[in-house]
């Protein structure tokens, strides 16, 4: 078994401008196809960034009796998907408004009733912070006879989610591209390796080499450079990264111990890295990829 | 008819090879028995390389039958051919040796693909160097060597599987007459060690300095068998 090894080895280094086409091919198109997982994950976590922090309010109107206040606040907490419920009461409301005016705290002292409503809270379950969700409940919030008003988050990032799904499936489509596009790429260029060496490959069968014999290497080469355009189409994509975040670090240890958070302009907002499954499931992939290659080109090209 | 007869080790039977309309042999029967030394011989483009091609399969066969060691080659499956390959130990009329491989890779090749256990091939490639002469030559790549020196690492390839069969498609071709006499030579003692050997060659000199049986052919056919006697 570590004799194929140290043969498919050889092979490569006496083939070795083809072989590295051949992994350069695979190394940009990790590097293309991890670039859009790496922006899909950090886009999409910062849309749940953005949802986690939403609440949706609604005011109660005036003069609504205390009793109803407290039944509208048990109908909203039986609603699907809500969690949590917190009234605030317009003394509360006041006291907020007026720490957060103080500069205007004469304004706010003249006052002679509360204008501002009581209200309610609500956090919406996790697992409903959909914006679906948000329009939803909040529209049958407001049937409510004693609630006046409903409002959350901002609408333009209704808008933006809902344009960001649509690119998430140009995306997922694009990818699949990308990737039969990348088998098609590098069974070529394993087809150049092996036209290189058909010669070599006629003598072999000639004097009495079984096919798998001659096949083995071949499927091995193509698995490390698979492996080997994997590494280096992450490792670009590492570095790119950490240049683009504005957080160059030099230790590669911190990628072991986790995933690797760098600080974006979003406040509170990390950027991060692919996750260690999903980057080896790229490296496996483009192994895979490398295997298919070859598996293609044997098919075609020697009819092994 | 019995095809297994095991003294014979090679029997062909109204053998027919065509190339498109063209034919390269026609009607071609004959037996080999086991430790024969036969020469093969004729002009050029008599069909000498094309026979023997039909023996170990390197072009198929337009009619008639071929059977080596009890084997109908018609009838033998794609999986099998390897096997039939390493009967024979093929000393090619233009050596077919890789050239991007060193000489000892070229006949580590053969000695790995018959499935010698790895620790031994090493022994076995430096004892097979020797045999032909040249182990200083084993770093070496094919296109850097002389004619003399790749027809030799041709013989020691075509001897590493241990072959019961050797053909030698014009092993003396293109050498002088020293070299060509240690090819022969090394061919001789391989037949003394129980193989079966042809030779395929126009060097009628050789033929009469060792005798044995001719098979003569001409544009395809056979001209004529006959036993030459061994000059003294
Ligand atoms: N692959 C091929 N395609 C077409 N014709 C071929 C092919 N191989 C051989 N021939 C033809 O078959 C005939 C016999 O060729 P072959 O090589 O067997 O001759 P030979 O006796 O070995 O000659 P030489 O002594 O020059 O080696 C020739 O006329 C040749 O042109
Ligand atoms: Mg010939």
């Amino acid at each position: 078994m570590l004799h194929i090894f140290k043969r498919a080895a050889r092979d490569i280094r006496t083939n070795s401008f083809l072989n590295t086409v051949a992994v350069i091919t695979i190394a940009l198109s990790v590097l293309l196809i991890s670039a859009f997982a790496l922006f899909f994950i950090n886009a999409d976590a910062l849309m749940t960034f953005w949802t986690e922090g939403i609440r949706i309010m609604a005011y109660v109107g005036p003069d609504v009796p205390e009793k109803e206040t407290q039944q509208v606040r048990e109908n909203i907490r039986r609603m699907a998907g809500v969690q949590e419920v917190r009234f605030i009461p317009k003394e509360e409301a006041l006291e907020q408004f007026k720490a957060q005016m103080k500069a205007q705290s004469s304004l706010v002292g003249n006052l002679k009733e509360n204008p501002l409503p009581d209200a309610f809270e609500i956090r919406v379950a996790e697992v409903s912070r959909t914006w679906e969700n948000f329009e939803r409940l909040a529209e049958e919030i407001a049937t409510f006879p004693s609630v006046e008003e409903v409002e959350y988050g901002q609408k333009w990032l209704g808008r933006f989610i809902h344009i960001f799904n649509l690119v998430r499936l140009t995306g997922y489509a694009m990818g699949c591209l990308f990737f039969m596009a990348t088998v098609f790429f590098v069974a070529n260029t394993i087809r150049l390796v092996l036209y290189s060496r058909q010669e070599e490959v006629e003598i072999m069968r000639l004097v009495g080499a079984s096919e798998s014999f001659i096949k083995d290497p071949f499927y091995i080469q193509s698995l490390i450079q698979g492996a080997l355009g994997g590494i280096i189409g992450l490792g670009a994509l590492y570095v790119m990264f950490n240049f683009v975040a504005g957080n160059w670090k030099l230790e590669i240890g911190d990628w072991r111990l986790g995933i690797p958070a760098v600080d974006f302009p979003v406040p509170g907002f990390h950027l991060r890295f692919l996750p260690p499954d999903l980057s080896i499931g790229i490296l496996l992939g483009s192994m895979l990829v490398g295997w298919m290659g070859c598996y293609v080109s044997l098919k075609q090209f020697l009819r092994l | 008819m019995q095809f297994s007869d095991n003294t014979f080790i090679i029997r062909a039977f109204h053998v027919h090879k065509r190339y498109g309309s063209k034919s390269a042999l026609v009607d071609i029967s004959f037996d080999v028995c086991e430790n024969e030394f036969l020469f093969l011989t004729g002009p050029s483009g008599a069909g000498k390389t094309t026979l023997l091609k039909m023996l170990y399969l390197g072009e198929p066969v337009s009619e008639g039958q071929i059977v080596v060691d009890g084997v109908n080659l018609s009838r033998i499956s794609r999986r099998r051919v390897p096997f039939l390959r390493r009967k024979f130990g093929i000393i090619f009329q233009d050596y077919k040796l890789i050239p991007t491989k060193n000489v000892f890779e070229n006949i580590a090749l053969v000695v790995e693909a018959v499935g010698t256990k790895r620790r031994l091939v090493r022994k076995k490639v430096n004892s097979l160097l020797r045999t032909v002469g040249i182990e200083g030559k084993a770093k070496a790549f094919p296109p850097s060597l002389s004619g003399g020196e790749q027809q030799r690492v041709a013989v020691a390839r075509a001897v590493a599987g241990n072959p019961g069969i050797i053909l030698a498609d014009e092993p003396t071709g293109s050498l002088d007459t020293e070299s060509a006499g240690i090819i022969f030579n090394l061919l001789k003692s391989f037949h003394a060690r129980g193989a079966t050997v042809i030779i395929a060659t126009h060097d009628i000199e050789l033929i009469r300095k060792t005798g044995g049986r001719v098979i003569v052919l001409e544009q395809g056919r056979v001209q004529a068998a006959t036993t030459i006697p061994k000059l003294t």
